[in-house]
């Protein structure tokens, strides 16, 4: 379908509340974060207008580069995670019949109703000592005494691969039920298993989606400041963690703004990379 | 027996049969074409051949040996999907391939085969391109290329030329009829179409609800169908009823016809005659009176359509042997005996 381009102000009509949602509830707040990243702390609290580079100075050190670094690898391990996880998953799902289909996403969704603090408090009852997953494990013969199992990487991982599944689901399930059948099928009598069709037919047909799937958990990943604080041990703190604990806690708000300032840059560079790469790869 | 058997296949889908008690064999190098309405079953018993559905009941044979429990990649086959199934993300060649890729055939053979198949074709140069950039007709081409690089031993087609347009759909049965013959390959094609299944088959296979009414070669289908389903599913034809009347000879709209015979031990029974067979004369005598109720001039042929007591009847004759008759006028239509085929109802 071909659409005349809009010529008069009222065709651009549609799009004004969007737009101004976007600039009050978007544009302005980041705005005043950049210019406050700028501004000179004052002790006691506050802060005045000034055009300073100390707040960003601060960030450039081991400590904080390591912390940056950590949080980048956490998000790429969970969104890789997750796409691993959920990619075989919603394939079988898309096979199912309607009703078990119905079934699982509702299962799906009501995960979504949950807060980050209920899937942290719950992984942490589940990965106790006392009262965890260990203990049965013991009751079944497989270990020798209960253990817990956090904190630790594993467990902030878990926590938030778990926190992030469902969405995943979400965002690959439409594109797989799209996918012609009959793809899997003609690769099947061409000599591949149905294993290798996966793999060299389902995966390619899919990889846009699957792009686009894992900058969105990556980005999701990136802003989780509860379940590292939760479930794991200081040196698993994400930059997101300090953000809080400087904006909050230490009342330093231009030195977190730079953070965050910081911590979008990164993350926009990393994405746009990941397209060009993508991009890149469809021209070859 | 090389070729290919299937022996007593059924399937259920839960309480439905899709294909019951199919007992058929294709001897090596035939082209066979399952002809039928959709829902009769036909591209199941395709599937099931190729190992994408499993049988309920019955063994697939292939030269002699059970394929059954053999699954789809391990079968050697070439199948064409009714979509096509053209992978996106690989460009023409890369598609062609495939096959060999996974066979883990060299570098260099796959290059060589990929060319071969490009010239037979001939879309020599289209190598590079994305299967995207291709026209419906080309398409088909790759995927019956893809389907034969391998050079299987049966060669399965689902609906392959549903998709093109009318012309260029009667240009692609010939050639795949030509391939077919050059390369003396198994086929099975899918079809509802009894036009290509006339055009391309050695055996046209009639289906209906998922039972084989008939299998034969085109001209024995066209000229001694099996039952009525089969008379009026291929071609167009007149069924009319035959029955005896009180001297027991068997008359067809209250005439006496001398040169048939009612089946054995029926009092009613059909009779299937093809417009062209029909002839037109004067009313009276031998002749069924009837009222032209409208003439179809296409040309090439002239439809004339009869009213005999409640009854319409199809005459079909070329411009040559032209009826003079016009809408409305009483004719007489004679029935020969020997075009006359009665069938059980």
């Amino acid at each position: 379908m071909k659409r005349e381009p809009p010529r008069t102000l009222a065709d651009y009509g549609p799009l004004f509340f969007p737009a101004t949602m976007l600039t009050v509830f978007f544009v302005v707040p980041f705005g005043t974060m950049i210019a406050v990243s700028f501004f000179q702390r004052q002790q006691g609290g506050f802060y005045t207008p000034a055009f300073v580079w100390s707040n960003y100075e601060r960030f450039l050190s081991v400590f904080f580069g390591n912390v940056l670094g950590f949080s980048l690898m956490l998000a790429i391990t969970v969104a890789i995670c997750c796409v691993v996880l959920a990619l075989p998953f919603t394939y079988c799902l898309t096979r199912m019949s309607r009703r078990a289909q119905v079934l699982w996403l509702v299962g799906l969704l009501s995960v979504l109703s949950l807060s980050e603090v209920i899937i942290g408090f719950a992984w942490s009852t589940l990965f106790s000592r006392t009262a965890g997953i260990t203990n049965l494990l013991v009751a079944i013969g497989i270990m020798d005494a209960p253990r817990a199992l956090y904190p630790g990487f594993g467990a902030v991982l878990t926590g938030m691969v778990y926190q992030a599944f469902p969405y995943t689901v979400l965002v690959l399930f439409p594109a797989l039920v799209r996918l012609d059948p009959t793809l899997t099928e003609a690769a099947r009598t061409l000599g591949s298993s149905p294993l290798r069709a996966f793999f060299n037919v389902v995966v390619p047909a899919l990889r846009n989606t699957i792009v686009a799937t894992l900058i969105m958990v990556f980005i999701f990943a990136l802003g989780s400041y509860l379940l590292p604080q939760i479930l794991g041990r200081p040196q698993h703190w994400t930059l997101s963690v300090l953000i809080t604990d400087q904006a909050i806690y230490q009342s330093n708000m231009p030195f977190a703004a730079a953070m965050a300032v910081f911590l979008v840059l990164v993350t926009l560079a990393l994405v746009s990379l990941t397209l060009f790469i993508g991009r890149k790869g469809e021209v070859a | 027996m090389s070729g290919l058997v299937l022996k007593d296949i059924s399937k259920r889908f839960g309480s439905f049969t899709a294909v019951s008690h199919v007992d058929i064999s294709v001897p090596h190098g035939t082209f066979v074409c399952m002809l039928g309405p959709s829902g009769c079953g036909k591209t199941t018993l395709l599937r099931m051949i190729a190992g994408l559905d499993e049988p309920s009941e019955g063994a697939i044979l292939l030269d002699g040996a059970d394929i059954t429990p053999i699954p789809t990649h391990k079968r050697n086959l070439g199948m064409v999907f009714q979509s096509l199934a053209l992978f996106p993300h690989l460009n023409v060649a890369e598609n062609i391939a495939y096959p060999l890729r996974i066979r883990g055939v060299a570098k260099e053979d796959q290059k060589k085969r990929v060319d071969e198949l490009l010239q037979m074709i001939h879309l020599q140069g289209y190598g590079e391109r994305p299967v995207s950039k291709l026209s419906g007709g080309q398409r088909q081409r790759v995927a019956i290329a893809r389907a034969l690089a391998l050079s299987p031993k049966l060669f399965l087609l689902d609906e392959p030329l549903s998709a093109l347009d009318a012309k260029l759909r009667e240009a692609m049965q010939v050639e795949l009829r030509q391939l077919q013959q050059r390369l003396g390959i198994t086929t099975i094609v899918v079809t509802h179409d009894q036009r290509e299944a006339m055009t391309m088959a050695d055996t046209v296979v009639v289906m209906n609800g998922g039972e084989i009414r008939q299998a034969a070669s085109p001209v024995d289908i066209y000229r001694n169908p099996a039952d009525t389903f089969v008379a009026d599913f291929i071609g167009s034809t007149n069924l009319l009823e035959m029955s005896a009347d009180s001297a027991g000879r068997a008359t067809i709209l209250g005439k006496p016809m001398a040169g048939l015979k009612l089946p054995t031990g029926l009092a009613k029974a059909s009779v299937s005659i093809r417009p062209e067979d029909l002839h037109l004369t004067a009313p009276g005598g031998d002749a069924i009176d009837g009222t032209v109720t409208f003439i179809r001039d296409l040309g090439g042929t002239i439809e004339t359509f009869i009213d005999v007591s409640g009854q319409s009847i199809v005459a079909v004759s070329t411009p040559r042997a032209r009826p003079e008759v016009s809408v409305g006028q009483k004719v007489g239509v004679v029935l020969p005996d020997e075009a006359c085929v009665v069938l059980k109802r």
